[in-house]
Formats: structure tokens, C-alpha cells, sequence
């Protein structure tokens, strides 16, 4: 008995018929030994106990100068994700030309511009001051005074938000003086961020900053109250190839009322009004938790975890949300509604789960996605061997639970904290201690995420901040069915002879998201992974074993 | 000088739409283009991030650029120690044949003496195989993407080509610019047919444009080698492409003229039939060998083309936008088939656009051009309102123009990200003029075609 069950651990610890810790060794031995030390704690082969307890894993730090990584800065994590999908809001960025333009409209966010009275819809220009050496030298704050004061009177828009780029702190810019000099003369709202590039380890810092901002300057401008019996928030969801507009539709179906989205397909007037909502939820718990959890402690909303990506994990977080508001007739219309959209999932499973079972999956994306996609690969029969975030922190692998043990760097410590206590009006818990109890004790989690690692098999493979150099290594050894990270991945997946799932644009597909976006999923992944194309990689003359090495594809 | 109506400010002060990328683009761009070479931009992990997925965007292919990742501490304390552990890590990983560190805006700004460092660094490996490692200052406040480009280039040519050797009279060195894949390829080819061996800088060919891997590679197969590079003094002549290029001070092909003799031959952009013309008349000028009969054929049929089309295209007006150097190659090129370029646009603010359109076509067509340097899409778009094209030419970032005023437009130069393809326009030569040709000329009739009302199959 007791050997059978030492084979099964052994077993269990194999990845796709390999010893993971092995593969692991073998990609730090490339590197320097202070380096594979520090990669060490940063490559983890999961374990998961039965409390949930998974191995500590090295994250939210450094990136090594000279490894090819994937992360990008501060700005592009302040403006280009979180603020950037919101339409009404001109964008400007204060420093030299590159920033701007390398974040004009690129991460394909879309927006319903008809949506708002005023269709205003900046997302499609790319504001900047374009700093040149006189700025440099002499300061920016004039040229960007001006570039406000063009911004308002070409466009008249509500708002107007400044980031910074790396020279702006250096050169000692003030752009919060700025912005609250222009905000009195103009008499719109007007408010700039400290995002400089360099801030913090990747493009977390920026969100963080993001958070603050929004926070400080918007949410809680309007307090109107809008109709509604179901009123929450959708956080950290950015519309990328029109999520937002899948979920969007699931929630009118169940009658639940959206007060705002943060950010895809958002206006600043519904950021404004969002603190009226009764319950938020988190889909990307990385970008946006600090709202989350600055509005529970000066408005009193509760925030949860939810998902919508993967069929399952999207009636999974209906219910949650129905659960929340104790409603029969919500519970009963959230049902109806899984039980309207299911069948089509179910049928379309059926056709392509003989293609796609058994088949491996690897990503590394953002700072929810590499979780929140393995719930799509899951159903479709696929195995997500490895996964690992870009810029994800401890609690997003491992749990919230963790977040007591999670040493605070320099880095990070630099990243302002804001000091939050309950509005003295308008502070409102929306369930008392006992009711809070109640659901609980019926499995509701409030302020919880149990992060990626407990939901992943034992002995894959969880990569933090993975290099270009530990990328291939995975692909040569695995050569796994299906590679999904972003566009700088891409080509060099591709040209191993994997196929590249972009899972930050979508590779233009989309949406994903709900069910009607899992079925697009299914059917995009199926096509890939089943792909000919594969096969004219080796051409005809390509026959004699000493002349032409193997793809990756057929061996 | 001419008398079409210069722009040289804006009317607002913020740039709103930039018609400009930022210098290290350029600059990693020239150090994709040598063999075995890796850029690292000396400044925050964004540049290269950012960098990276827009070169990426374009060309589809893997594209690593090294980052020397700054943090908060190392913007106050400087990048000294950064800038060595990248170096070090570089080298171990990909053993590279060059490393070309171009500055960013950070490192720029707060003054980084890379010169120093990599002085330093280079003392600390005494023994151990280190290669070039060629500093580029490309700070993106200063200039644009063409800036870093060819700074990166003559910074190159300073750092590799020291010492005069023997003349062989078959080298020939060429600064093409920044052309596609496709036009580098067609380039190496025209040399070929006269017998000359390029050493092209930079060439991105292959790298930005390569196979599938049968074997994995670190660093992409092509470009050429830091030897070919070091041999530069022993060429020929060198061919210098661009006359905005041409009338800076500085340039990879004015120092090894000033420096090993070389002569340079100054040229355009060899778009359309007369820039193309004095590429191959300095060819033949340099190997004293006669027109190959396969160009004598694309000319032909170049010229015949020109007039089988004429009925289309004359009287055509145009909008082009994009690098100073490219929007004169396309004045020329389109002033010979008689499309009228009303508007030639640039974020290149050199001074010299006007001076060099004025250079390329006839005074007749000049008069009625509207020259905008150091422009934004803004600017272009209220130029457009007060005397509207029939077609734009330019890369991807006008289609935010033509959308709204609903025109064509024919995608050329960089960035061509809305279609496949961008690495492999062909822009330059007989064979390029053909193509653009074609393409805009289908164009037009396409244009007339869709917007009759009888539905004609016969055009």
C-alpha cells in the first residue's frame, strides 16, 4: 500500500512525463550563479497542500538588466492599461514623443463612444506635449499648461489627466500643481500622475498610481443614486476585443444593474457615481484591488472575486453576485439565464473536445489572465502546463492570505499608499457584521483571492517575470500545443513551429469573455492548435536526416 | 528656392497625433541590422518594452532588445552598475558580436557618462571575449526616430572603422536608410549585378524578415558582420541615400570620406525613375561596367507603364506624410506621373524638407504644394480640410484621417501595422516604382470604379 502511494506522489510530480524540478535546473544553468540563485525563487514547481498552501514564489521584484523580459514601465501600467480605455478622459502625456505614441490606441480596448450623451471618444488620439531639449532643460510646466489648455478648447471634454514620463520627476515638473492651477481656470476636472517610468519593478507600480488617482480625483463625485435593485461595479475589466460588451449583455439578461465598468468601455461620469454601486467585482486582481479595497473602507462596498472567462467560471461568479444580493428573484433569473446559455456551450464542447483533449497549454500574461484562461483550456480538455504572470505580486499566485508575509521593498515602498478612513456622510456598510456572517458561512468569500497556484496541478510549472531565455527552454522541451503571451512572444513561439495565442489583444479576435466569448475561444483555440499550416514548415527536399534538423512541430 | 507654401509651426503648441517615433527606435533598428548584434537601450524596461512590441507590430518577426532596467535609485544614483550587469548578462546569454547601447530620455536626462562606463567595463574584462560595444546617443527629446537612426549608423562607423586598409575595388559601402526588408533585399541584388560586394549598414533583411527556425536562434541569422563593418575603408566608394540625410553635417558616409577617403555618393531615396536613374549612373560610375540588361528591361517597362497609366493618375492630388527623407523620394516619384503631392508632411524637423522638395520636382508642381515640417497629424488634417487630396500615401497612422474624410489611402514606409505585409513593400528602384505604381494607380481607378453608379467591369 504504502509503496503504491509513494508512486502515486511521484507520479503526480511529473509534468507531461517529465521531472519538472530537472527541466528547472536546467534552465538556471545558463545562468551566472547570483542569477539562477535569484530565478530560483522566481521558477517554482507547484505543490498544493490540503489547507490550500502552495510553495512561496519570488515575485513583484527586479527585473535583471540584460534578461529579455516581458514587462513593460510604470506609464504604460498608469496610462496605457488602466486609464487608457476610458473614452471621455483626454490623455495626455507629459514628456518626449516615444511614450505617446508607442501607447496610442494599441491595446485594442473598445468603447461604446454612443453610449454616452456627449459621444465623446478621445481613445483614438494620441495627446502629448513632445518635450524637445528646451523643456529638458528649462522645465515642462509651460509647454504643458499650454497643451491643457489646447486639449480643452478643441475638445471640451470633462476631464483631462496628465501622466508623466521619465524626465518629468528628474527635470522636477510638478503636474499635480499643474493640473489643479488648470482645473480651477478651466472648470473641468483635471488631474495628473507621478507614473514615471521608472517607478516600481514593472507596470504594477503604474496601476497602483492609477488607482490612487482615479480614486482621489473621481470616484465619489456624484452621488446619485441611479434605479436599480442589482447595482454593482466591474473592476479590472478593460473590453479587450468587447469582454465588457459580452458581460454587459449576460448582466441586463439577469437584470443586474452596472453602474460602472473599470475600464473597458467606461466614462468618467460612471467612475464618478461608482461609489453608489452595493457590491464590486474583481476580475484582474492585480490592477485593481486598491480601488476595490479604498472603497470598501470609505464607502463601506464589499468587493469579491469573480471571473468571467470559461463558461463554468462565469455561472460560477453569477451566482456568487445572486448569493450577495439574497435575492430569490435574482437567484432564479441568474439560473434561467445558465440554463438559456449553457446548451450552446455544451454542444459546441462536444465538436471540438475530440480535437483539442489531451492537449497542452502554456501562458504567461498580465497579472489575472495566465489564471483566469486556464478555466477555458479546462474545459476544452487541455492541460495548462506552465503558467506565470508578468507582473503579477505574491498574493495573485498565491492567495491573499499571504499578504501579512509580503516583505515590502524599496521598490514598492516608494509606490504611495493612501490613507484611507469612512467618508463621514456617506460611508455606508451594505450588509452588517451579522449578515456578512450569514453569507459567509454559506461559502461567500468577501475580500478574498486564492490566487493562481491552488487552482493549478501539482508539479507544473509557475514562472514569475519569465525571460526570453526560459521561454524557449519550455518550448524545446515541451513543445507544447499552444503558447499564449503577447505580441513580443509571438513570433519567436512561431517560429519554433508553436502555435501563439496573443491573450493581451487577442491576436484581433474576440470576445472571450462570458459565454458567448467562450465559444469564440473554443473554436479560435481548436482552429490553432489543429492548424496545417504546421506542415509545409519542413519542405520536400528537406530529407536527408544529416542536412535538416527537426521542427519542434514533428518531432 | 521654391515658391510652395512652407509650414514650419504648428498652430498649437502639445503634439496631438505625432507623425514621429522617438530616437532609440531608430537607433535599435541599425543594430538589428548588423550580424549577431544585440541593442540595449540604457534607461527604463519601458523604452525597450515599448520599442520592441512597435518594431515587432511591423515587421513579425522576434525582436530582442536588452534594457538595462532602471529603477527609482538608479534615476538618482545613476546607471552605471545597471548598465554593467546588463552588459555582462547579454554577453553570457546570447554571445553577441556587438552590443550597441543607445541612451534613452532617462539616462539622457540625468546624465549617464556611457562612454565612461562601457571604458570601465571594457578594462574589467581584460582577457575575457568581450565584443564591440558601441555607444549611441539617442535621447528622445531630441529629434526623431530617423535622428537615432542614422546617429546610430555613424556611431557605428566611428567605433569600427579606424584603420585604413587596402582598397578593394568591388566593396562599396551603402547606407541604404530605413527602407523595408524588401527594399534592402532588392538593393543587395542590384549591387550583385554589377559585381559589388555591399556592406550594407545597416542590413535588416533577413533578421526582420527570416524563416521559420529549423534550429533555434539566439539571435536571428543575417546582417552584416562587425568585419564587413571594420572593411569599410577599403571600399570603393560609398552610396549615402537620403538628401535630407545628405545635407546634415554629419553621417556615416561623410566621415569615412573626411576620414579614409572614400568618396560618397550622395543620393535620394531611389524612388521613381530619376533618383533611380542616379543610382545606377553612380554604379556605373563606380565599376565602370554597363546598365545590366535586366534593369534596362524594368525601366522599360517602368516607362511603359508610366504611360499605359497616365490616363489614371494625372491630376491626382496627394497627401504624403512620414520621414523627411521618404516623403521626398515619393514627391519625386509621383511629380513624374503626374500626381500632385498638394501636401508633403513630416514630424522631421531638420529644416531641410522644403529645400529638398524643391530639389526633385518641377517648379510647376511645387507651386501647389503645401510642405508641413515638424508636423502632427493635426496640423496635416486642417491642411487637408483647406485643399483636399484624392488619395493619402503614408504609413498606418494616417488612417485615423482617411477614415474621416473617407479617402484611400496607400500604405507605405513604417509603421505598417493594420495590414500584413509592412516589412515586405517594396518602395525603391525600377521594381519599386512599378509596384507603387500599380498600387496606386489600382487605387485610383478602384476609387472611380466603386463610386460610379453603373457598375463598369471595363476601366
Amino acid at each position: 500500500m504504502a509503496s503504491t502511494t509513494h508512486a502515486e506522489i511521484a507520479d503526480k510530480r511529473l509534468l507531461d512525463g517529465k521531472d519538472p524540478e530537472r527541466i528547472k535546473q536546467e534552465m538556471l544553468r545558463d545562468y551566472p550563479p547570483k542569477i539562477a540563485r535569484k530565478r530560483a525563487k522566481q521558477i517554482i514547481i507547484n505543490k498544493v497542500d490540503k489547507d490550500k498552501t502552495v510553495p512561496e514564489i519570488s515575485s513583484n521584484v527586479r527585473t535583471i538588466p540584460g534578461l529579455i523580459g516581458q514587462r513593460g514601465c510604470c506609464y504604460a501600467g498608469c496610462k496605457g492599461v488602466v486609464l487608457g480605455p476610458t473614452r471621455d478622459i483626454i490623455n495626455i502625456t507629459h514628456g518626449p514623443i516615444g511614450c505617446g505614441f508607442y501607447s496610442w490606441l494599441t491595446r485594442r480596448n473598445q468603447t461604446d463612444a454612443s453610449a454616452s450623451p456627449d459621444g465623446h471618444n478621445f481613445m483614438p488620439y494620441c495627446f502629448s506635449t513632445d518635450m524637445h531639449e528646451k523643456e529638458i532643460v528649462f522645465g515642462g510646466e509651460k509647454k504643458l499648461k499650454q497643451a491643457i489648455q489646447e486639449a480643452y478648447d478643441n475638445f471640451h471634454p470633462k476631464a483631462i489627466a496628465v501622466f508623466s514620463t521619465c524626465p518629468v520627476g528628474l527635470i522636477g515638473d510638478d503636474v499635480h500643481a499643474v493640473s489643479r492651477e488648470m482645473k480651477e481656470k478651466l472648470g473641468i476636472n483635471v488631474f495628473g500622475f507621478s507614473c514615471e517610468g521608472y517607478k516600481g519593478v514593472s507596470q504594477s507600480a503604474g496601476h497602483h498610481i492609477a488607482n490612487n488617482g482615479i480614486f482621489t480625483h473621481v470616484i465619489g463625485n456624484d452621488d446619485t443614486v441611479r434605479e436599480g435593485e442589482f447595482k454593482l461595479n466591474l473592476l479590472g475589466e478593460y473590453n479587450i476585443g468587447g469582454d465588457a460588451f459580452e458581460i454587459e449583455r449576460i448582466f441586463e439578461k439577469c437584470g443586474i444593474t452596472l453602474v460602472s465598468t473599470f475600464s473597458g468601455n467606461s466614462s468618467i461620469d460612471d467612475f464618478a457615481n461608482a461609489h453608489t454601486a452595493d457590491l464590486n467585482l474583481i476580475m484582474c486582481h492585480r490592477s485593481i484591488n486598491y480601488v476595490a479595497e479604498m472603497m470598501e473602507k470609505k464607502f463601506g462596498v464589499p468587493w469579491i472575486k469573480v471571473n468571467f472567462i470559461g463558461a463554468q467560471a462565469t455561472a460560477k461568479s453569477l451566482r456568487k453576485i445572486a448569493q450577495y444580493f439574497e435575492s430569490p428573484v435574482l437567484a432564479e433569473k441568474v439560473e434561467a439565464v445558465i440554463a438559456e446559455e449553457m446548451p450552446d456551450i455544451e454542444k459546441e464542447l462536444q465538436l471540438i473536445r475530440p480535437r483539442t483533449m489531451g492537449k497542452r497549454a502554456m501562458m504567461f500574461v498580465g497579472g489575472s489572465r495566465a489564471h483566469h484562461y486556464q478555466e477555458l483550456f479546462t474545459e476544452m480538455g487541455m492541460e495548462t502546463l506552465s503558467a506565470g504572470y508578468e507582473f503579477g505580486h505574491r498574493d495573485d499566485y498565491e492567495g491573499r492570505r499571504v499578504l501579512p508575509d509580503i516583505k515590502v521593498d524599496a521598490d514598492s515602498r516608494n509606490i504611495e499608499e493612501l490613507d484611507i478612513s469612512p467618508d463621514p456622510d456617506r460611508f455606508r456598510p451594505r450588509k452588517s457584521p451579522e449578515e456578512l456572517k450569514q453569507l459567509v458561512e454559506k461559502g461567500l468569500t468577501f475580500s478574498d483571492y486564492e490566487g493562481m497556484m491552488a487552482e493549478m496541478k501539482i508539479g507544473s510549472m509557475i514562472i514569475d517575470d519569465l525571460t526570453q531565455h526560459e521561454a524557449d527552454k519550455l518550448i524545446e522541451t515541451f513543445k507544447p500545443d499552444i503558447f499564449c503571451a503577447g505580441i513580443k512572444e509571438k513570433y519567436a513561439v512561431q517560429k519554433h513551429g508553436i502555435p501563439m495565442k496573443q491573450l493581451h489583444s487577442y491576436d484581433y479576435g474576440g470576445p472571450y469573455a462570458g459565454f458567448k466569448g467562450a465559444i469564440n475561444f473554443y473554436r479560435d483555440i481548436e482552429r490553432m492548435v489543429n492548424s496545417k499550416i504546421w506542415g509545409f514548415l519542413k519542405a520536400p527536399w528537406e530529407k536527408n536526416p544529416e542536412l535538416s534538423a527537426n521542427y519542434v512541430f514533428d518531432e | 528656392m521654391n515658391t510652395a507654401q512652407k509650414i514650419t509651426s504648428k498652430n498649437h503648441t502639445s503634439t496631438q497625433n505625432p507623425c514621429k517615433l522617438c530616437s532609440p527606435l531608430g537607433a535599435s533598428l541599425v543594430i538589428k541590422g548588423i550580424r549577431g548584434a544585440v541593442p540595449l537601450l540604457h534607461g527604463s524596461q519601458g523604452c525597450s518594452t515599448y520599442i520592441r512590441r512597435y518594431l515587432i507590430s511591423h515587421f513579425k518577426e522576434p525582436i530582442d532588445i536588452a534594457s538595462s532596467n532602471f529603477g527609482e535609485d538608479t534615476a538618482i544614483f545613476g546607471g552605471g552598475m545597471n548598465l554593467k550587469i546588463a552588459l555582462e548578462n547579454i554577453i553570457a546569454q546570447y554571445q553577441p558580436e556587438l552590443i550597441g547601447v543607445a541612451t534613452t530620455c532617462l539616462s539622457e536626462t540625468i546624465g549617464d557618462d556611457v562612454n565612461m562606463f562601457i571604458h570601465k567595463f571594457l578594462k574589467q574584462r581584460d582577457g575575457q571575449t568581450t565584443p564591440p560595444i558601441v555607444h549611441m546617443p539617442t535621447p528622445s527629446y531630441s529629434g526623431t526616430h530617423m535622428t537615432g537612426f542614422h546617429r546610430g549608423a555613424l556611431e557605428i562607423v566611428k567605433a569600427l572603422v579606424t584603420e585604413q586598409a587596402g582598397k578593394r575595388s568591388h566593396s562599396v559601402n551603402i547606407f541604404p536608410g530605413m527602407l523595408s526588408a524588401e527594399d534592402l533585399r532588392y538593393l543587395k541584388e542590384i549591387l550583385a549585378d554589377f559585381g559589388l560586394i555591399p556592406m550594407m549598414l545597416p542590413d535588416y533583411s533577413q533578421t526582420m524578415d527570416g524563416t521559420p527556425w529549423a534550429e533555434y536562434q539566439k539571435i536571428p541569422a543575417g546582417g552584416t558582420s562587425v568585419n564587413q563593418i571594420r572593411d569599410a575603408s577599403s571600399a570603393a566608394a560609398s552610396l549615402q541615400m537620403g538628401r535630407v540625410l545628405n545635407a546634415e553635417a554629419e553621417s556615416a558616409g561623410k566621415y569615412l570620406r573626411k576620414t579614409f577617403g572614400i568618396p560618397c555618393h550622395e543620393l535620394g531615396l531611389p524612388i521613381g525613375i530619376k533618383e533611380t536613374d542616379r543610382l545606377f549612373a553612380a554604379l556605373q560610375e563606380i565599376t565602370g561596367k554597363e546598365m545590366p540588361q535586366k534593369y534596362i528591361e524594368e525601366r522599360g517597362r517602368l516607362v511603359d507603364a508610366y504611360i499605359d497609366g497616365h490616363k489614371y493618375v494625372n491630376g491626382v492630388k496627394a497627401a504624403l506624410y512620414g520621414e523627411e527623407d521618404l516623403v521626398v523620394g515619393l514627391a519625386s516619384f509621383l511629380s513624374e506621373i503626374g500626381i500632385v503631392p498638394v501636401i508633403c508632411a513630416s514630424g522631421g524637423e531638420s529644416g531641410n524638407l522644403a529645400v529638398k522638395l524643391s530639389d526633385v520636382m518641377d517648379k510647376n508642381i511645387i507651386e501647389k504644394c503645401k510642405i508641413l515640417e515638424g508636423m502632427d497629424f493635426k496640423s496635416i488634417e486642417s491642411e487637408v480640410a483647406a485643399c483636399p487630396p484624392d488619395i493619402f500615401i503614408g504609413n498606418s497612422k494616417g488612417y485615423s484621417i482617411t477614415r474621416r474624410i473617407d479617402i484611400p489611402l496607400v500604405r507605405v514606409g513604417f509603421p505598417v501595422h493594420d495590414r500584413i505585409g509592412g516589412q515586405r513593400i517594396l518602395h525603391v528602384g525600377y521594381r519599386g516604382a512599378q509596384a507603387l505604381f500599380d498600387r496606386i494607380a489600382n487605387t485610383v481607378i478602384e476609387q472611380r470604379q466603386d463610386g460610379s453608379g453603373i457598375g463598369y467591369m471595363y476601366m
